[in-house]
């Protein structure tokens, strides 16, 4: 992800000088605008969990080693508890709560049902966030999908069915 | 998945879970997550050094900060009522975590320890002040290695909360091993372990005048009350502690650590709703953990392979308030037909918090030690591994002489053996190379005890007028799946579709469970629900029987059968719904209880076997798992596709047992080497293997009503002991540690 990580730095451009303390930051999450008054200090998975009561994505270690956070930043994945919503202003943040359209669910929430892919569930709207992106990226191969899912701890290890469920999406794209 | 229209068969049935919905679009809300306006944060702060006292904490910066509402160090803390005992948590009584509460003097008895709480109105100004406290401490020296406090090793009277005996013996094992053909001595050692589950343990806490109200991520909310009860000096009345989904816990939520009365305590300071979760590093020095060990091991034989003497000894840390040991020895003396056995446990004290249960607690480290040294005997005589333990099959306790309540064990082997691909073994180790790699096979015995709850388990089971049931018990629902499950145990009792019954869970205002443990939680819950719905059922079939506009009016009950929510006897037929309505009752309601027969002349223990594959390149000193098998005879299996679930889970513990998962208290510090998720090293997607669960199941009639003897920890146990085995009959190398390191390799 350290490609992609970049454009959130926004290289060559020089930003407004802001805080310390609250101000106010526009955060469009799953196609809907959202204004928060917040700290520049506040990560992007505590604006959603805190403020915007959006819990889907969880914090399980709040130091980027676990995955749990995993949300979309311009469709890109990235660690929300590594990254901080002021800069996300302006771009398009999509979560778990975003993914089912219109009550239906993605195939890759789907899959994970259908495969018994998570027993706790709180590793679960990180992984299939990951999943999703994945199989985007291309990165479709068995091996790939062992691999490119590795920064998803699921201390319940239902990974071998974490496996099968991306790949049933996979095998029927 | 479509649910099962017939009513004798929703257990057993491939149930895809019932709370998968919540769970995968994020609308499962765990303990922090639970809406509460005005909610301030609280932090912790752990103490910086491992033994001495705290000298002052200068709090003014933190204070002066904007948003900060309160900072609690043991001046200024409420004291609590009284400490409770430390008793395991499946006991149903308080289930504290160690015998300290803190910040009640100032004294530091580990470095982690909770010295002050700073409550704040965002979690980052909670955090920042945190980091604000200036605190002075006076160190004293610390003891936190094997090497400092082997001298000082006393034999506890009881461990484990009192529960076990810091000895085990029969018969005479000096004699036992003087008099064997044949000997095994082996020396392990095992670093310490960290549950970490994927939520780190956290309380929402408000107080509605003088009731309290908490929301824990706990394996038992009725165990969080009752010890948040006994803490803090308030009836068991006044609290209601809700916990619908935990998002894992292995043993780190089993008991109530002091983060839930910190929680009360700092909500009932700043007068508003307060959330205390704990930080990742905090998971380190908060809940306990798997204590660092040392096992001794000494097995003889006759040249047949039949064992004489098993002597299995332990030395473990400990905390300066309780005697803690996971019991490694339990399942040692009780495995194999033996006539002499000697176990003891040994504990020193250390600067340390008390250790924990952690998954297949103390069979997971035990087992290790005993099925490796099993692997050397089997070596050493010629004999292949599985027949050494045919050889030595108990068919009844060796301790007790009782026999087993159900076994399985052979047929685990049998069957194990035969999915694995066992029998075109060959035996002779370090000969089986592909490429840089070296490949070998192992396999180990499991075995875990069935510990029945001693208090009542009750549930409550209540049908509507338009046909849909709800069931309910007090039990959280942590990944194991008991939402589902229980849903099929109701459905059955009631004689209805699953699809019509419903269970709700995680609450102390419904019927009384003791904290899902040790495994019991399948079992008891399933006699409980079983019960109120049996008892529903009855007293419907009753009702129609008695009542003279029912087409069933004057049959035999005991005629009756009910399927699909429709009572019938021969052509006779009135649904539960119609007879509701016809009756003019908007439901009716029945509550079950079960507790186990103490007195039952059986010995009870869940049994399996574990075959691992393994790739170890011999210049590197890597050890890559290629596949696992187990087969395990968990009793009857009331949903499989959860059982192989959480068996698949336990299997991949002991992966990660076996060559991860590592920690040590730093000598002087005694900090832990390891705090987070980034060096402390647990399996990811990459290092598990495909894993095969071959379920055999029994038939048992004494150990509950179901014959459910439960899946949480049997696949952990011999896993990591089938690896190791394997990594010799790759290399030629016993290593005797665990994990399993590169170092260990080379």
């Amino acid at each position: 992800m350290s490609a992609d990580d970049q454009a959130l730095t926004r290289r060559g451009t020089v930003l407004e000088e802001r805080g310390p303390g609250p101000v106010r930051v526009a955060l469009p999450v799953n196609g809907t605008e959202h204004a928060v008054e917040i700290e520049p200090r506040v990560s992007l998975l505590d604006a959603l969990r805190e403020h915007l009561q959006l819990t889907g994505a969880k914090k399980g270690c709040d130091q980027g080693t676990c995955g749990a956070c995993t949300v979309w930043v311009d469709g890109r994945r990235v660690l929300s508890c590594l990254t901080l919503a002021v800069a996300c202003e302006g771009r398009e943040v999509t979560t778990i709560e975003g993914l089912a359209e219109d009550g239906a669910l993605h195939g890759m929430q789907q899959a994970f049902i259908a495969e018994d892919a998570f027993q706790c569930g709180y590793c679960t709207p990180g992984q299939i966030m990951s999943a999703v992106a994945l199989l985007e990226e291309g990165r479709t191969g068995d091996e790939e999908i062992k691999e490119g899912m590795s920064g998803n701890l699921c201390r319940c290890a239902a990974y071998p069915n974490i496996r099968a469920a991306v790949r049933s999406v996979r095998d029927r794209a | 998945m479509t649910a099962p229209t017939s009513t004798a068969t929703a257990v057993g049935q491939d149930l895809a879970r019932l709370d998968g919905r919540p769970k995968v679009t994020g609308s499962a809300r765990y303990s922090t997550e639970v809406p509460a306006p005005g909610a301030a944060h609280a932090c912790l702060v752990g103490s910086r050094i491992a033994a001495g006292r705290v000298l002052a904490v200068d709090a003014e910066a933190a204070r002066a900060e904007e948003g900060v509402l309160a900072v609690l160090t043991h001046e200024n803390l409420p004291g609590i009522a009284e400490q409770p005992p430390l008793v395991p948590s499946l006991a149903g009584t308080a289930a504290p975590g160690q015998t300290f509460f803190p910040m009640q003097d100032d004294t530091v008895h580990y470095a982690g320890q909770h010295i002050a709480v700073v409550v704040a109105d965002t979690w980052e100004r909670a955090r920042h002040a945190a980091h604000l406290l200036r605190i002075s401490y006076e160190e004293t020296p610390a003891t936190t290695t094997f090497e400092q406090g082997r001298d000082q090793a006393y034999v506890p009277e009881r461990i484990f909360g009192g529960w076990l005996p810091g000895r085990i013996s029969r018969g005479d094992a000096d004699a036992g091993l003087a008099g064997a053909e044949l000997r095994v001595d082996a020396a392990f050692t095992f670093a310490a372990n960290h549950h970490n589950p994927l939520e780190p343990s956290c309380t929402t806490a408000w107080w509605e005048g003088d009731e309290l109200v908490l929301h824990d991520a706990t394996q038992g909310v009725n165990a969080t009350q009752i010890t948040v009860a006994r803490l803090l000096g308030i009836p068991r009345s006044r609290i209601r502690v809700i916990g619908h989904y935990v998002g894992g816990s292995f043993g780190s939520k089993a008991m109530i650590h002091d983060h839930p009365a910190l929680a009360a305590l700092a909500a009932r300071a700043v007068g508003r709703p307060v959330r205390l979760a704990l930080t990742r590093e905090q998971m380190f020095t908060s809940v306990g953990h798997r204590e660092e060990q040392e096992q001794q091991i000494s097995l003889g034989a006759t040249r047949e392979g039949r064992l004489t003497a098993i002597r299995h000894h332990k030395l473990s840390p400990t905390s300066h308030f309780d005697d803690w040991a996971e019991p490694s020895i339990g399942v040692s003396a009780q495995l194999y037909a033996c006539p002499h056995f000697d176990g003891v446990y040994r504990l020193f004290r250390a600067n340390t918090m008390t250790p924990t249960f952690m998954r297949a607690p103390g069979e997971a480290s035990g087992l290790f030690a005993l099925e490796c040294a099993m692997d050397e005997l089997a070596h050493e005589l010629g004999l292949d591994p599985v027949e050494l333990r045919l050889r030595n099959y108990a068919d009844a306790s060796p301790m007790t002489g009782q026999p087993w309540s159900s076994s399985g064990l052979r047929e685990c082997y049998r069957r194990g053996a035969a999915r694995f691909g066992w029998q075109d073994r060959d035996p002779r180790p370090g000969v089986r190379r592909e490429g840089d790699w070296l490949i070998g096979t192992g396999m180990a015995a499991a075995g875990y005890p069935v510990a029945p709850p001693p208090t009542p388990q009750r549930a409550r089971a209540r049908l509507y007028d338009d046909g849909t049931a709800v069931v309910q018990a007090a039990t959280p629902e942590f990944g194991t799946g008991v939402v589902t499950a229980m849903t099929q145990v109701a459905a059955d009792a009631l004689g209805m579709p699953v699809g019509r019954c419903r269970f709700e869970g995680g609450d102390t205002a419904l019927p009384d469970i003791a904290a899902a443990v040790g495994s019991s939680g399948a079992g008891m819950i399933s006699a409980a629900v079983h019960s109120a719905g049996t008892a529903l059922r009855e007293q419907l079939v009753a009702l129609a029987v008695a009542d003279r506009g029912s087409p069933l009016y004057g049959r035999d009950p005991a005629e009756v059968a009910v399927r699909d929510g429709v009572m019938r006897a021969g052509s006779a037929a009135e649904s539960y719904a119609g007879l509701l309505r016809r009756t003019a009752r908007p439901d009716a309601e029945a509550t079950g209880s079960w507790q186990p027969d103490s007195g039952a002349p059986y010995a009870m223990m869940t049994f399996g076997a574990q075959f691992a594959e393994v790739a170890v390149d011999p210049e590197l000193g890597l050890v890559r798992v290629r596949r696992m098998t187990g087969a395990f005879a968990p009793g009857r299996v009331i949903n499989p596709r959860t059982a192989r679930g959480q068996l698949m889970s336990g299997m991949l513990w002991g992966l990660g047992q076996a060559l991860l998962e590592s920690n040590r208290m730093r000598p002087g510090t005694g900090r832990w080497t390891h705090a987070s998720l980034g060096s402390y090293l647990v399996a990811v997607n990459a290092d598990a293997p495909e894993v095969e669960v071959e379920l055999v199941e029994v038939e048992d009639t004494v150990v509950n009503p179901l014959g459910v003897k439960g899946v949480g920890e049997i696949g952990q146990v011999g896993a990591a002991a089938a690896i190791a085995n394997a990594v010799h009959h790759a290399t030629g190398r016993r290593v005797r540690q665990l994990p399993i390191t590169v170092e260990a390799l080379l």
